[in-house]
């Protein structure tokens, strides 16, 4: 059996859990396995559904006011209680900010073992078997547990997700556990302009050096908005105080595996490549046609992105006008 | 207030990665070694809360001879002492065993008040320490830390998640994680690097923090290190900037199929 923590926000689950139990149904239809799905939280019962949909054959349903907001320590009771009463085989844990914070305290519970960041999972004479990027994905490492259950945190925006099916209803376990936590969430404060999230885009559009100043990375964003990316950024101009460190894409900042990557007057530095290598297709856009950037690149546009990024923002307006 | 902080030595980030024969694991001839850059916001915080609140900042690093560069690195930086976990038993150990290493070494300070340590030792990229220490050490944790504020024996910390900020509130003594956004690392001054040279470097092998052969046994192995496959290379895109973004967006509809 797989167990998978399924994490939600603002009553609706987060694609990374549903691409978890996408995964877990994956392996364990493989290995003739059931699917288990931990859900915690308040009012958040209807969800049952959907992980269900996603290939849950039994959801564990934690379900009280204070467990309303994610607090690490009684989130790892409840995950660990289910792990220690239905002994499964794994269990699966999106790498989200909830999943990164929880999962290890889980792994030292229940003295397991945890690979972290995984991008991809397989079997292989019945154990399991990960493969993860290490220095920022300038390495792959491939990993195996010794005894059970084998701990995984699964990368977003990696694994691809299942085909839900409505007609498939899980059995739902209504379990308590208690609510204390000595660290809680006080307040959440959401970023201004809803900025999507870089680790789980698939287009990001990042800026470098090459737009010369803050005042015109404008020009990155507008056309991060045109296609609907994500707003990447690489470290120079981080460090520059130009943008938020949260924008930061390579070593040191975030590692990103999308559809599509575009770098704009990004010359390719060691530490950003490693962040960005992993994406699908990656576009470069550089004045300088010898710049390391478009070593990794597929398409390369030499030029100057102050002529560049309006033209391809005013296309791309069109392009998805006309698709609709 | 004691705080303890955990170091780890890594790769510098600008390191060209080559992998032994087999794939065991990093030619480590040409490396240069440097404190993981989210250990030493870590360093700096606690710095910072020592010179506002007193006490003492204790610095913990799990490795071979080298590791003691780093730590010497942190002591200049203004820690007051160093514990230095070393014993052939320690090379092949797991995150877990890792943990259980460095709460051991923190047990044998007494009552400490806070913990600190880098969101994720850059490199291995694991992110597991600071959870799998609080759980060690029976403490409440908070992860990813852009803010800590101490007072009235609590911590009041901004957290980063996807699209948010959270602000958290932990009881002390309790395990912080520093992200990138908490500080901006001092450099150590000349004074401040001589004064590192007379600060105390304890050192602690297994038997010392308590970890028998079954503690040192690990949970996970890596069992393959390989360099990413190749990308395909570069197809450019010629023409004026109109013709370019216009074949730009043809391409990445009809050929690679993501738009």
């Amino acid at each position: 059996m797989i167990v998978t923590f399924a994490e939600h926000r603002e009553g609706k689950l987060r694609r990374p859990s549903l691409e978890a139990v996408s995964e877990a149904r994956r392996l364990a239809d493989a290995r003739g396995a059931k699917v288990e799905s931990v859900l915690i939280g308040s009012g958040v019962k209807g969800l049952a559904d959907e992980l269900a949909s996603y290939g849950a054959d039994r959801v564990h349903l934690f379900d009280a006011t204070e467990l309303a907001a994610y607090a690490t320590e009684p989130y790892a009771r409840a995950l660990a209680q289910v792990v220690q009463a239905s002994k499964p085989w794994a269990v699966f844990i999106p790498y989200t900010a909830m999943g990164r914070d929880l999962a290890p305290r889980i792994a030292a519970k229940l003295d397991a073992g945890l690979v972290s960041d995984c991008v991809a999972l397989e079997v292989k004479d019945g154990r399991l078997v990960a493969r993860r990027p290490m220095y920022s994905g300038k390495a792959y490492g491939t990993f195996a547990w010794a005894g059970e259950p084998q701990l995984a945190t699964l990368r977003a925006n990696v694994f691809a997700l299942g085909k839900p099916d409505s007609s498939r209803k899980a059995e739902v376990v209504v379990g308590t556990v208690d609510g204390n936590a000595r660290a809680k969430v006080t307040a959440v404060h959401a970023k201004a302009g809803g900025k999507r999230e870089l680790t789980e885009s698939q287009i990001i559009v990042s800026g470098g050096r090459g737009l010369k100043g803050p005042e015109h990375f404008p020009l990155v964003e507008q056309l991060a908005t045109a296609m609907g990316a994500a707003v990447g950024a690489s470290r120079a101009i981080v460090d520059a105080g130009w943008v938020d460190h949260q924008m930061q894409v390579g070593q040191t900042g975030k590692t990103v595996s999308p559809t599509l990557y575009i770098a704009c007057g990004i010359s390719g530095a060691i530490q950003h490549l490693a962040g960005m290598s992993s994406s699908k297709v990656i576009v470069a856009i550089n004045k300088d046609a010898d710049a390391p950037i478009f070593k990794v690149a597929d398409y390369g546009v030499v030029g100057d992105v102050f002529e560049i990024l309006p033209k391809l923002t005013e296309a791309a307006k069109a392009y998805f006008a006309a698709k609709g | 207030m004691k705080i303890a902080v955990c170091v780890k030595q890594v790769p510098d980030t600008e390191t060209r990665i080559r992998i032994t024969e087999g794939g065991a694991g990093l030619v480590e001839s040409d490396i240069n070694w440097i404190v993981s850059p989210y250990d030493e916001f870590a360093i700096e915080e606690a710095l910072r809360q020592k010179e506002k609140h007193g006490g003492e900042v204790v610095l913990i690093s799990l490795g071979q001879d080298r590791a003691q560069q780093a730590l010497r690195t942190g002591l200049a930086m203004g820690a007051d002492s160093a514990l230095h976990l070393k014993d052939p038993a320690f090379d092949a150990l797991d995150t877990l065993g890792v943990a259980r290493a460095l709460a051991g070494a923190i047990k044998t300070l007494g009552a400490v008040d806070l913990v600190l340590a880098g969101q994720q030792g850059v490199g291995g990229d694991n992110s597991q320490v600071p959870g799998l220490l609080a759980e060690l050490l029976d403490l409440p944790q908070v992860t990813m830390a852009v803010k800590l504020e101490i007072a009235d024996g609590k911590a009041t910390v901004e957290r980063e998640i996807e699209g948010a900020h959270e602000m958290w509130e932990a009881s002390l003594p309790c395990v912080i994680s520093a992200q990138k956004g908490l500080n901006e690392p001092r450099y150590a001054s000349l004074k401040g690097i001589m004064a590192a040279k007379k600060k105390p470097i304890q050192a602690l092998d297994a038997k010392a923090v308590g970890l028998d052969a079954a503690a040192l046994q690990p949970k996970t192995k890596l069992e393959k290190l390989e360099l990413p496959a190749a990308r395909p290379g570069v197809k450019m895109i010629p023409g004026d900037a109109a013709t370019q973004a216009k074949e730009l967006l043809r391409v990445l509809h009809e050929e690679a199929k993501v738009i």
